[in-house]
């Protein structure tokens, strides 16, 4: 899933300074499930800024409303009749939810509440970890499941360098050194003789580097 | 086939390899560099130049190879994956060996967040091993990585880096045997102070049969000081200090560690030359090099061959 952080609230109400009418938009799908910007963050943060404004004497009139999906444009399509109310619109979805929300009403001023960060996995209640690029060109069958494009911080195909010491990568002792992942699951699964192969160059252009990325699926066209 | 590098003659000729290294200066000026390389001038067969070491911008590994091969050195060029795509990897290469720089290490660069400039993007386009294998089709085939004809082949002696203290330990001669199958001719380790585990590591190389596929060379560094000492301990990653050789620094007094510094290390060399499959050395005098040509003429290793 999709995993963000909310942004530090002075930014936010910076953003919003000149705003008396606000859209506070959440979102049900990633930002819901790794709990930034769902319904109850969408409630929490528009009692924040009624108290701030409340105590600093501005006036202010937020409608709270979370959508099943924002970067759906039928979801987006829903609130079309009260849009008009208001002045901005604050979103707590992902970059992908701001910009279909902009997109969908171009008249809008429409700002983010939160940083998208990353596509990763929960851990454990609380943890979630970045677990995938989306480079258009999974090599996981070779890494037994675990991606060092993502999660070696030098993206290093033929693993680990020289900064890997006790299971951690040099960058920060917190980060588990992807590398030493791979030869512990290569180990355990008796196939270690992969680990002698060596990784081709990789081919980036199915990437981000290949320029911006459109599916089309003709067979599902309308 | 041989290339112009006199490292590569002098490992040839079955000689106790020496090489030191030059950090290139924060700044446009190659005074610092000359006077850093005066200090070396004759006792070593090759000179690394290093490239933006732990990412804190300096002067370009090539500009720095320029300089010191002006000055009759055999520049090591070091390259790292960090900063470059392979666009600007295989230019490089052209233009290093055009200008008669014929030694390359390839390795993958510290990552940015240690250096001046941490809120850099990253490359990492290619990764070490692969540099490896651009530079040797680029060599032997002349081919570029797309496949195309190169004109004029880039004659360069490849060189690698492999950390025998860093983690998992059972695969770190693996990965040399990667490199080696790769196309690395010679190898700088991480710096050695823990012998023992060194010498484990060398045994592991032996069994893979690496020491007689490429040339291994111990990399090398005096401490200069104890806070030196505990700084490599806890803060370098992948560097292996015994307590050992803190408390013998400790232990000493204050006017008389820099010697102590210096003991150790030629006690290393002494020891790491016995070890079978070690053709030479290479010596790291962090910012202290004007003390290596004291240490190559105690270690006996002084006069190079010519």
């Amino acid at each position: 899933m999709i995993v963000a952080n909310r942004k530090p609230f002075e930014e936010i109400m910076e953003m919003l300074k000149p705003y008396k009418k606000i859209l506070l938009l959440g979102c049900n799908e990633c930002v819901t499930v790794c709990s930034v910007g769902g319904a109850k963050e969408v409630a929490v943060l528009a009692s924040e800024i009624r108290l701030s404004r409340l105590k600093n004497i501005i006036p202010v009139e937020i409608k709270e409303h979370t959508l099943e999906r924002q970067c759906d444009p039928e979801y987006a399509l829903s609130i079309s009749s009260f849009v008009n109310d208001y002045e901005i619109i604050i979103s707590m979805a992902c970059g992908c939810g701001v910009q279909t929300i902009a997109e969908t009403y171009r008249e809008k001023y429409v700002v983010p509440a939160v940083n998208t960060t990353f596509m990763g996995s929960s851990e454990e209640h609380g943890v979630w970890r970045e677990k995938c690029q989306g480079c258009g060109n999974c090599i996981l069958d070779k890494t037994l499941g675990i991606c060092p494009v993502t999660r070696c911080a030098k993206s290093i195909l033929n693993g680990p360098c020289g900064g890997s010491q006790g299971g951690s990568c040099e960058i920060n002792k917190d980060t588990p050194c992807a590398w030493q992942l791979i030869i512990d699951r290569l180990k355990q699964m008796n196939m270690m003789e992969k680990y002698l192969e060596i990784q081709p160059v990789k081919d980036w252009s199915t990437s981000r580097d290949g320029g911006p990325r459109t599916r089309i699926r003709e067979d599902l066209r309308i | 086939m041989t290339t112009e590098s006199n490292l590569e003659k002098v490992l040839k000729s079955g000689s106790f390899a020496v090489t030191s290294e030059c950090g290139p200066p924060r700044g446009a000026d190659t005074e610092a560099i000359r006077k850093k390389g005066a200090f070396l001038k004759g006792y070593v067969d090759g000179v690394n130049v290093t490239d933006n070491q732990t990412s804190v911008v300096r002067m370009s590994s090539f500009s720095a190879s320029l300089v010191l091969k002006e000055m009759g050195f055999d520049p090591v060029m070091q390259m790292v994956c960090r900063d470059r795509n392979r666009i600007a990897i295989q230019s490089d290469i052209l233009g290093a060996a055009a200008l008669g720089i014929h030694n390359l290490l390839c390795l993958s660069g510290d990552h940015q967040s240690f250096g001046d400039h941490p809120s850099a993007k990253n490359v990492f386009d290619i990764d070490s091993i692969q540099l490896i294998q651009t530079v040797k089709r680029m060599r032997d085939d002349g081919k570029f990585l797309s496949g195309e004809q190169i004109k004029g082949r880039p004659d360069i002696f490849i060189g690698c880096v492999e950390n025998p203290f860093a983690d998992p330990f059972d695969i770190r001669a693996l990965r040399l045997a990667k490199k080696a199958a790769a196309g690395a001719q010679f190898v700088q380790t991480q710096c050695v102070f823990n012998v023992e585990k060194f010498s484990k590591w060398m045994e592991m190389v032996r069994d893979l049969g690496i020491h007689e596929k490429m040339y291994i060379l111990a990399g090398i560094t005096p401490f200069k000081s104890v806070g030196m000492a505990r700084y490599m301990k806890t803060s370098v990653p992948g560097m292996d200090v015994p307590e050992g050789l803190i408390k013998r620094l400790n232990d000493t007094p204050k006017d008389e560690v820099a010697d102590e510094g210096i003991k150790i290390c030629l006690e290393i060399i002494e020891q790491v030359r016995t070890i079978k499959g070690i053709a030479g050395i290479h010596i790291m005098a962090i910012e202290w090099e004007h003390k290596v040509p004291e240490i190559i003429e105690a270690a006996g290793l002084y006069p190079r061959p010519s």
